[in-house]
């Protein structure tokens, strides 16, 4: 009898625990991670729209948006003009907005909507390699705040909760933060992850 | 550590064998369901910049003679100042397939994808594209 209770209870603590597992957990505003938490935003080589080739370890000692987007996602919709608005307002203290397009079309796509959407700030062609190295990519649009010494500062995956104001606050406290001294902390040209787990995790989402 | 965010799976349906005879007019549908918190463009999105919902055959012994998209519903979201044409949940698609004549009498199948773009009210998922089966046997 006991043993059976006991049973019993095993098994509805199972259940609860495959249902906690199975419901979307509610999203979260992202946060900065303190200096100890960063991982360094892995490098990567894409061309813009001039057939540039543009290394992230050429914004180092900026203050970096990462925006993986699509002319595709709506939500990416939405964040571009606050980007637009960084780039103008933050340009000047040592920030850049970095825009990578994860469009299968290529620049077909991207060229008429940067222009007609007047970007202000660099677009380059992403790829399946970059998305790996930075998680997978499974959802868009995926943003890294990266601080002026290269290394991830806090990601965000959709729309954020607190709005522009979630990427303003980061940028903002970046932007104060004094840098590491040269040596301490390198954008790095490695596959490790930008979460610093290793490519086992591939095809989830981060931060 | 953020939240993972896993592509929503459009759950596709094959439909019953379908019996049809050469030089006849046979139509086919099937289900689709998407769950629930997602959606997917219509095949007529409101903005260009959108991927259409695209059924295409692509081998098999029968002529497709139109297709019939599921009704779209007019729906607005958080990140979007308009509504925006989708499909949810479930939902079915139709096509008219022509029966040749000529046609080889027996068991075979027409085969083809069908192509989607799915988002929730926060984010969005790189389009899929998911095979079509529809088994038949031609008399």
């Amino acid at each position: 009898m006991r043993s059976n209770l006991r049973l019993a209870g095993i098994i509805s603590v199972a259940i609860l625990l495959g249902l906690v597992a199975c419901s979307p957990a509610p999203p979260t505003r992202a946060v900065v991670k303190e200096e100890s938490q960063r991982h360094t935003a892995p490098d990567f080589a894409l061309k813009d729209a001039n057939g540039k080739m543009v290394h992230l370890a050429d914004y180092k000692g900026k203050v970096v948006v990462l925006d993986f987007w699509a002319t595709w996602c709506n939500p990416c919709m939405v964040e571009i003009p606050w980007f637009q608005e960084f780039q103008r307002k933050y340009k000047d203290r040592g920030f850049e907005v970095l825009g990578v397009s994860m469009d299968d079309d290529g620049w077909k796509a991207i060229n008429p909507f940067v222009a007609k959407r007047k970007l202000n700030y660099r677009v380059v062609l992403g790829d399946d390699k970059t998305g790996d190295q930075y998680g997978g990519l499974e959802a868009l649009p995926t943003t890294f705040v990266i601080d002026r010494n290269g290394r991830i500062a806090s990601t965000h995956v959709g729309l954020p909760l607190a709005g522009k104001k979630e990427f303003e606050d980061a940028i903002q406290k970046l932007l104060e933060a004094p840098t590491l001294p040269p040596g301490d902390g390198a954008i790095r040209s490695d596959a490790a992850r930008p979460d610093g787990s290793n490519a086992e995790r591939r095809g989830s989402a981060h931060g | 550590m953020l939240l993972a965010q896993m592509a929503p799976t459009l759950s596709v349906a094959a439909p019953p064998t379908v019996k049809a005879k050469k030089g006849s007019v046979a139509t086919v549908t099937f289900k689709a369901v998407l769950p629930p918190g997602f959606h997917a463009n219509s095949n007529t999105p409101t903005d260009e910049y959108l991927i259409p919902l695209t059924l295409k055959w692509t081998g098999g012994p029968l002529q497709a003679d139109g297709i019939t998209y599921p009704k779209a519903s007019q729906e607005k979201y958080s990140f979007s100042d308009k509504p925006l044409s989708v499909v949810t949940g479930e939902f079915s698609i139709s096509t008219k397939f022509k029966v040749p004549a000529g046609a080889p009498a027996g068991p075979s199948a027409e085969n083809g994808t069908l192509r989607y773009q799915a988002c929730n009210d926060r984010m969005c998922f790189a389009p899929k594209t998911v095979p079509v089966t529809v088994s038949l046997n031609i008399e």
